[in-house]
């Protein structure tokens, strides 16, 4: 591969794309394809064909357009008309209306917040360009970033881009990734040093991840090539969980893709650089996002924790100095080098640049997929984006980071959504899953459903974790039941105390937040179980509530 | 001179052994690749034997106390052959709050299993997955591989019982 072959692959695909009048995108990622969306799209071919318009009008399947709720989602031509919901018996009357007016009945509007709102880097191509097909990322100016680097800049200068970028971890913690990257640059002298790609989306509620490599996986690849180029690696993993079959699947093509056109492989571009990308399948552990636990199964083994120092980035997979790297953190890379640090770091707040991808799931309307600048208040993402509480419910509490994360009330829905905002109520940003929950939901059981995820998925490694999420659960279900004092409340405390201090890794150290937020801003709950033997949300059956009420 | 390193003979003539070979040879026999047979294996068997185990311990030259705890460590892999239909119920957040626990209890109901265990007649196992990462959808239930959203009790039991009648006919 040749610059020269590069834009000539771009000047052939946007002339195959001018031959076609009309364009009809059908979302086949793996929210809409469960509402059957991949026989919408085999109906508007098959529809097509037989109108004798397949010349004109060409169906495709493109990557996640966002509003999850509403799928089967369609656009055509562009995103200004959107269908919603769409079945296969619709094809026809789509095609009919392509020179004429929507369709009325299954129009999406787009002018509402939750598109309007939205700034999308990661997203960009989501919902635009046919994943499946190299030749329309590189349409969309992609690899022309890892051309730029390797052509024209040192790994120096790309470290250094990104540094003046701001860009943070975006897998929760938040560790800027300039000083990863320049650490990993440093270490070993010359020797062999890998790069992984996190994909292990481990916490519940949060399909970020998935959704970006369904939808635009070579962005993640070209990310991955250039900080290989700017830390001295020339092999890369990507640790993907097996519940993805789909991302797997269209990410196995995309490397495949990519090697057969030399943007992967041996001397690209011409350079001396060469670099190769391998998919390592998880296998349902939670623990192994965490980074030492992950290299141990990239390596065949369980996946257990070990204490750092050494940092992977000093002594890694095969003792090897090893850059880990969440998936949107590198689909981040190659907007920040073609756009420039600046451009980058002028979006966001001061300390948290950028947008994030956030999965709005549980009691909102507008479910699904959203990009934002940092710095949006959780009230904007809930309320506008989200479209609010349905039902007539009230809102309760928002839950972010997972089992690591946090439940946060209403009082503090004005605060604005940065790494360091979240962290003051006692949250995290973690990967981005957002779960808003209505006055239905019991805080004690929220509190209590993480803590049997931390029992179960704890490696079982450290005793603080294996034996304190297991006491811990003990109590909150003693406290669900009605059976517990006061005395098991302030048990519950000094064990959320021990495990922060205590554990090995994260997962253990970070297990109490539930209980703690919880603890914290809905106290009352824990107090109506434990002195009235009353569920305030009701969700929660007590033995002796059940007696009353009988007797009522 | 090279000296031959003595590869261990397949289990038996089902072709499906060659799979997990073949997966075995393009990670060069290393240990590292242990997880990536054991998930060939489970793809084309459905599940792990103390055979495979065997088989796939000699291949990589590991010792079977470590493939053994592999197999045993992560929740994907099951040394339990599963039954003629599954039904994955989804317990990830979303789901949970959206009602899961009830649509288990509903199976636990109507067919007498838990999650983790398979009918006396071997036709249908009940799971639970951590999160499938369908939370738009929540709740979200798995028949046979195809991911259903938005689904209530009653209609879980009526996929499945159309799941297993289909079989029947």
């Amino acid at each position: 591969m040749t610059p020269e072959e590069l834009s000539k692959i771009v000047t052939i695909e946007q002339d195959t794309q001018r031959q076609y009048k009309h364009c009809v995108r059908v979302c086949v990622a793996a929210g809409c394809i469960s509402s059957r969306s991949d026989e919408v799209q085999q109906a508007l071919e098959q529809e097509a064909a037989r109108l004798g318009i397949d010349k004109a009008c060409q169906v495709k399947g493109v990557g996640c357009m966002g509003l999850c709720a509403a799928g089967p989602l369609v656009t055509v031509d562009g995103e200004k008309t959107m269908y919603r919901q769409v079945k296969p018996e619709d094809a026809g009357e789509i095609l009919a209306s392509l020179d004429g007016e929507p369709v009325k009945r299954l129009a999406c509007p787009t002018d509402v917040p939750f598109f309007t709102r939205q700034r999308k880097i990661v997203l960009e191509n989501s919902g635009a360009i046919d994943p499946e097909r190299i030749e329309e990322y590189i349409a969309a100016d992609g690899y022309s970033a890892l051309l730029d680097a390797l052509t024209t800049m040192t790994p120096p200068a790309v470290i250094d881009t990104i540094t003046r970028s701001g860009l943070r971890g975006r897998g929760g913690a938040g560790f800027p990734t300039g000083l990863k990257w320049s650490t990993v640059a440093k270490a070993g002298g010359g020797g062999q040093k890998y790069v992984i790609c996190n994909a292990d989306e481990g916490d519940p509620g949060a399909f970020m991840d998935r959704s970006v490599l369904e939808s635009d996986p070579h962005r993640v690849l070209e990310g991955m090539a250039i900080a290989a180029y700017a830390v001295g690696a020339n092999k890369g993993y990507i640790y993907v969980r097996a519940e993805y079959p789909l991302a797997v699947k269209r990410l196995k093509t995309a490397i495949r893709q990519a090697e057969r056109l030399g943007l992967l492989g041996s001397n690209i571009f011409g350079t001396t650089f060469s670099f190769t990308a391998e998919i390592r399948l998880g296998a349902g552990a939670f623990v192994c996002g965490e980074e030492t636990a992950l290299i141990a199964s990239v390596e065949g083994k369980r996946g257990t924790p070990r204490p750092r120092p050494p940092y992977p980035a000093e002594s890694g997979l095969d003792g090897r100095p090893t850059l880990i790297n969440n998936v949107e953190t590198f689909a981040n890379v190659p907007t920040i080098l073609r756009k420039g640090a600046e451009w980058f770091a002028a979006i966001g707040t001061e300390k948290s640049k950028g947008t994030k991808v956030f999965a709005l799931a549980g009691s909102v309307a507008n479910t699904g997929l959203i990009e934002v600048p940092m710095g949006i208040t959780l009230r904007e993402i809930i309320y506008e984006i989200g479209g609010g509480i349905p039902d007539g419910k009230k809102f309760k509490a928002l839950q972010t980071g997972g089992p690591s994360g946090g439940c946060i009330p209403a009082q503090h829905l004005d605060m604005p959504v940065d790494y360091d905002s979240l962290a003051k109520v006692g949250s995290i940003m973690g990967s981005g899953g957002m779960i808003i929950m209505d006055e239905s939901s019991c805080m004690v059981d929220v509190a209590k459903f993480f803590m049997e995820f931390c029992r179960t998925e704890s490696c079982g490694k450290c005793v603080p974790c294996r034996v304190g999420t297991a006491q811990m659960h003990d109590l909150l279900c003693k406290i669900t039941d009605g059976r517990a004092g006061m005395a098991d409340l302030q048990l519950l405390e000094e064990l959320s105390d021990l495990l922060k201090s205590a554990s090995l890794c994260g997962l253990g150290q970070t297990a109490p937040n539930p209980v703690l937020t919880t603890l914290r801003y809905f106290k009352d709950e824990y107090l109506a179980h434990i002195n009235e033997q009353r569920c305030i949300a009701g969700a929660c059956a007590h033995p002796k509530q059940a007696e009353v009420e009988a007797a009522v | 001179m090279s000296i031959a390193i003595a590869r261990p003979p397949l289990p038996s003539q089902d072709k499906r052994w060659k799979l997990v070979e073949a997966t075995i040879r393009r990670h060069g026999y290393a240990g590292d690749a242990l997880i990536e047979a054991l998930h060939t294996v489970q793809e084309c068997f459905g599940y792990l034997d103390e055979q495979a185990l065997r088989y796939v311990a000699a291949a990589l030259r590991q010792p079977l106390s470590k493939v053994f705890g592999v197999a045993t460590f992560y929740h994907h892999f099951t040394l339990k052959p599963q039954g003629e239909h599954t039904c994955v119920i989804c317990m990830g957040t979303a789901c949970y709050i959206k009602g899961a626990p009830a649509i288990i209890a509903a199976i636990e109901e109507k067919h007498g299993v838990k999650p983790g265990q398979t009918t006396a007649d071997r036709k249908l196992s009940v799971l639970t997955a951590r999160c499938l990462g369908s939370c738009g959808l929540a709740p979200a239930v798995v028949f046979d591989g195809a991911v259903a959203g938005r689904i209530g009790q009653a209609e879980v039991l009526k996929r499945l019982e159309t799941l297993l009648e289909a079989k029947k006919a």
